[in-house]
């Protein structure tokens, strides 16, 4: 045995008048442990608490105006977003001109990034290795952390001007420059998410295929494409949500211009930049706030849905995975 | 298909020899290769680009006194102290409330709760709550924090809304370190009499540490770049600062509205005339060194701790 | 005989699927009782509703009664206590992640035994019963997984004499380490069953024939025949125990 330092010694001490107390007193872990559990129970509750929450808060504003005064007809189907228009005329709550502008702008994002994501999943998942597989993770990741402002302005300063010489539109800010920054923000979502999907893949399958005289590009595509087809949907959707939701970006790359895009380079408003860009402008109470909590709602429930799909989508892995 | 060569015959020889659809076969793969590496550098080239843009236009603004001056003359010159201290605060003030929240919610959801309908919803909830826009967050934060429960547009609310935000990827990412440890571990302490939380104060959290450290990072880089959700809560553009003193280096309360960097960065691209572009580059370029920096620590940290795993 | 741990009428389910079937057993005190039988008979289940770590299993259903010292577990009201009562040894050898020396103090100390030369004391003699005193002595320090199978086994070991239990029960502990470490652990527990009553469940049936005076057998959740261990071997009762101690299944 070594010899005892006086810290050793001072903790025996401890210990002892704490044992000979503890016959007195009941044991304190007798009450802090239950009190701990009990906090922790609660801190894993607390997730629904703030779902439900948010969804309360945003309704709570809403509500005036979505049950009186607000023509959902008019909000969904009318192109006519004029919420603060000059004296006399009646302000008018159309959507369908941000809906539009949200979905071309999450599409063409889509259409570029799902198959650069999915192919940089496969590349990095498939073919390479050891300090390269590391770095590339490494880039993504970075890409990732990059914030929306930030890509935002880089849309605005970087990319606006090339699309300007390009393509000689007479401003940077459109759908194409939004549909470019949303899809060089979505990728690493769709990147990880199904690298994560291609990594659950058995390698059995991948042995089993090559041993059979495949090469790797027929395993990645008869055997891995198969057999992770719900986590890549998965990523995709994921990437979707990403891009529904993404605000400060469009709102810097898309300009504010409210009407349904004829073409890649006009400007156009989703409904995420409008809520950002007029709620500061709007009287707190009135009409035009509460019918931002509106689309504030539309927004939550577009996502919410994307999100319990896409987790469906993942738990329907975990069911049929081959044990 | 070749009949079988006799053993020993020289058409044994053969069936080495690439036929001309393996052959074909390895062009192909050659060919899937190179799409994918070019899809991979098509990711990576403008992200490298970008940056090597950003920093040759922010060279000149960039400079210690760019960092420690505050903003001056309607923000069209100076520097950004202000912001980033509002930055800084901002996000050590959510990260008290989410990281304690998060960690022990993902403690409870790895630890202590059953398979059952309760828990299922709770990781939908975790699920839905990780994919709501930023700026739905904001919208929460100025119905529930500025209004509801009277911060007013402050520092406070903003802070609680950040929190909010950040807490489920706290809880997943805790919720993954905590299961990387051995059930065999948790089942050896049981049977030696210790509870469930005296397993999970000894042997479990100190043996997750690493990566629950690196996921509450990670969410440190995540406040500092938002700007959505403290848009309406606590973040204005201009607070008046004072010149000299203690004042001018840290400038708010809790119950104050506060400038904050990735806000700065917003308003002085699309609200702003006259400011440099140096100005604007720079403020770009400290944001991100910031949160690359931030995310780098947490790589590392990563790292270093994996090569010191203890089983 | 002093019946020690007493089963009666209990039946395990996991969700659906039955695990032990109406058992009803009487194990003695200070002896070595014998578990066999094939694989899925119950005989872990078993040794978890002992020490109530079955607790733990989220779709175990428990019915019947299981009694320790004449007392029923599930009355007991310090679970905890109840588990320091009996020492358990897992088929796979598991050292925990920390020293040798925490280890084995990992009990003691959670039961609340601070003083450091107790502590140091208790962890010699329980690393000098589990024979791995000679090899650890001078590296008390080093992480528990850092050891071999054999000496994480015996570090097991140590561990589960830490709390002195009054039983010791071993799940299969010899399944994954080398046959010296074998030999040692079975010398050990003919000495240790003097101090306290040993349930061995192994699917080595020799291992059984050598260490147990008494022995039951298990297949498909009930308890088919118990005996003393040259009368189970030699005359069993069943055939189904006679086809199993020959080696025809299992």
């Amino acid at each position: 045995m070594q010899s005892r330092s006086w810290k050793e010694r001072t903790a025996g001490q401890a210990g002892r008048i704490a044992a000979a107390w503890s016959r007195f007193l009941p044991r304190a872990a007798d009450f802090i442990e239950p009190g701990v559990e009990w906090t922790i129970r609660l801190c894993g509750w607390s997730a629904i608490l703030f779902v439900c929450a948010i969804f309360f808060f945003v309704l709570r504003e809403a509500v005036p105006m979505l049950f009186g005064g607000l023509d959902l007809g008019e909000f969904f189907g009318s192109p006519s977003w004029r919420p603060a228009p000059p004296e006399g005329l009646r302000p008018q709550y159309g959507i369908l001109a941000l809906l539009a502008g949200t979905l071309s702008v999450t599409g063409l994002a889509m259409l570029l990034a799902v198959p650069l994501g999915l192919g940089a999943a496969v590349y990095i998942s498939e073919f390479c290795t050891g300090k390269v597989k590391e770095t590339l993770k490494v880039l993504v990741e970075m890409l990732a952390a990059i914030p929306s402002v930030v890509w935002g302005f880089i849309s605005y300063m970087v990319l606006g001007p090339i699309i300007m010489e390009l393509t000689g539109a007479p401003v940077g800010v459109n759908l194409l420059n939004g549909g470019v920054v949303l899809a060089l923000m979505s990728v690493p979502v769709i990147v990880s998410v199904g690298e994560d999907a291609l990594k659950a893949v058995p390698d059995s399958y991948r042995e089993a295929a090559l041993s059979l005289g495949a090469s790797r590009w027929e395993v990645v595509y008869r055997v891995l494409f198969p057999a992770a087809k719900n986590g890549l949907l998965a990523a995709v959707l994921l990437g979707v949500g990403r891009a529904i939701g993404e605000t400060m970006a469009v709102l810097m790359a898309t300009g504010h211009a409210v009407q349904i895009p004829h073409g890649l380079l006009d400007p156009i408003c989703t409904l995420t930049a409008t809520i950002a860009a007029e709620l500061g402008e709007t009287v707190s109470g009135g009409p035009h706030y509460r019918v931002l909590f509106v689309i504030g709602l539309v927004l939550f429930a577009v996502t919410f849905c994307v999100n319990l799909i896409a987790d469906l989508v993942v738990k329907g892995i975990r069911s049929e995975k081959p044990t | 298909m070749r009949s079988q060569p006799e053993p020993g015959s020289d058409l044994a020889a053969d069936i080495f020899t690439a036929t001309p659809l393996e052959k074909w076969k390895a062009v192909k793969e050659t060919v899937a290769k190179l799409v994918f590496l070019a899809m991979t550098l098509a990711l990576i080239a403008p992200l490298l680009g970008i940056l090597a843009i950003l920093l040759v236009k922010a060279w000149p603004a960039l400079s210690i006194s760019f960092l420690l001056e505050n903003p001056k003359e309607y923000m069209t010159a100076g520097g950004i102290w202000a912001p980033l201290v509002g930055t800084f605060f901002l996000v050590l003030g959510s990260l008290l409330v989410a990281a304690p929240v998060g960690v022990l919610a993902g403690v409870y959801l790895n630890e202590y709760a059953r398979d059952n309908w309760l828990t299922r919803i709770i990781n939908l909830a975790v699920v839905n709550l990780a994919g709501v826009p930023s700026i739905v967050h904001a919208l929460f934060g100025v119905g529930a924090f500025v209004l509801a429960a009277h911060m007013g547009r402050s520092m406070m609310a903003a802070c609680c809304t950040l929190a909010v935000m950040t807490l489920p990827v706290i809880i997943t990412s805790t919720r993954e370190s905590l299961a990387s440890v051995p059930m065999s571990f948790r089942e050896a302490c049981w049977n030696l009499g210790a509870t469930r939380w005296q397993t999970v104060r000894t042997i479990v959290l100190p043996n997750s540490i690493s990566g629950i450290l690196t996921g509450v990072i990670l969410q440190v880089s995540r406040a500092a770049g938002e700007t959505a959700p403290i848009l309406f809560t606590g973040a204005v553009f201009f607070v008046p600062v004072a010149d000299h003193g203690w004042a001018s280096f840290f400038p708010y309360g809790p119950g104050d509205r506060c400038m904050a960097l990735s806000m700065h960065l917003f308003t002085l691209v699309t609200q702003v005339r006259g400011v440099s572009e140096e100005i604007q580059y720079g403020t770009a370029v400290v944001l991100i060194a910031l949160v690359l920096v931030v995310n780098s620590l947490s790589i590392g940290l990563r790292a270093f701790l994996r090569s010191r795993k203890r089983w | 005989m002093d019946v020690h741990i007493r089963f009666n009428q209990v039946s395990v389910r996991y969700g659906a699927r039955p695990a032990l079937g109406d058992l009803s057993l009487e194990i003695p005190k200070n002896e070595v009782f014998g578990i066999i039988g094939p694989a899925n008979s119950g005989k872990t289940t078993l040794l978890k509703c002992i020490n109530r770590t079955i607790d733990f299993v989220p779709s175990a259903r428990v019915t019947g009664e299981v009694l320790v010292g004449g007392q029923n577990v599930y009355r007991i009201r310090n679970v905890c206590s109840l588990r320091r009562r009996v020492g358990m040894v897992f088929p796979l050898p598991v050292g925990l992640p920390l020293s040798v020396y925490e280890n084995v103090a990992y009990a003691p100390r959670r039961a609340g035994m601070y003083g450091r030369r107790e502590l140091d004391a208790l962890v010699e003699t329980c690393l000098r019963q589990a024979m791995l005193w000679d090899e650890v002595k001078d590296r008390l320090a080093i992480l528990g997984t850092r050891l071999s199978g054999g000496q994480q086994q015996r570090l097991t070991l140590a561990r589960a004499l830490s709390h002195r239990p009054e039983i010791l029960c071993l799940d299969e502990f010899s399944i994954a380490i080398d046959p010296v470490t074998t030999m040692k652990i079975e010398d050990i527990l003919r000495e240790l069953k003097q101090q306290m009553t040993i349930v061995l469940v192994t699917n080595l049936v020799q291992q059984a024939r050598r260490l147990a005076d008494r022995t039951a057998f298990l297949s498909g959740g009930r308890l088919i025949e118990v005996d003393q261990t040259e009368a189970l071997f030699e005359r069993p009762a069943q055939r189904l125990t006679e086809r199993y101690v020959n080696g025809d299944f299992g």
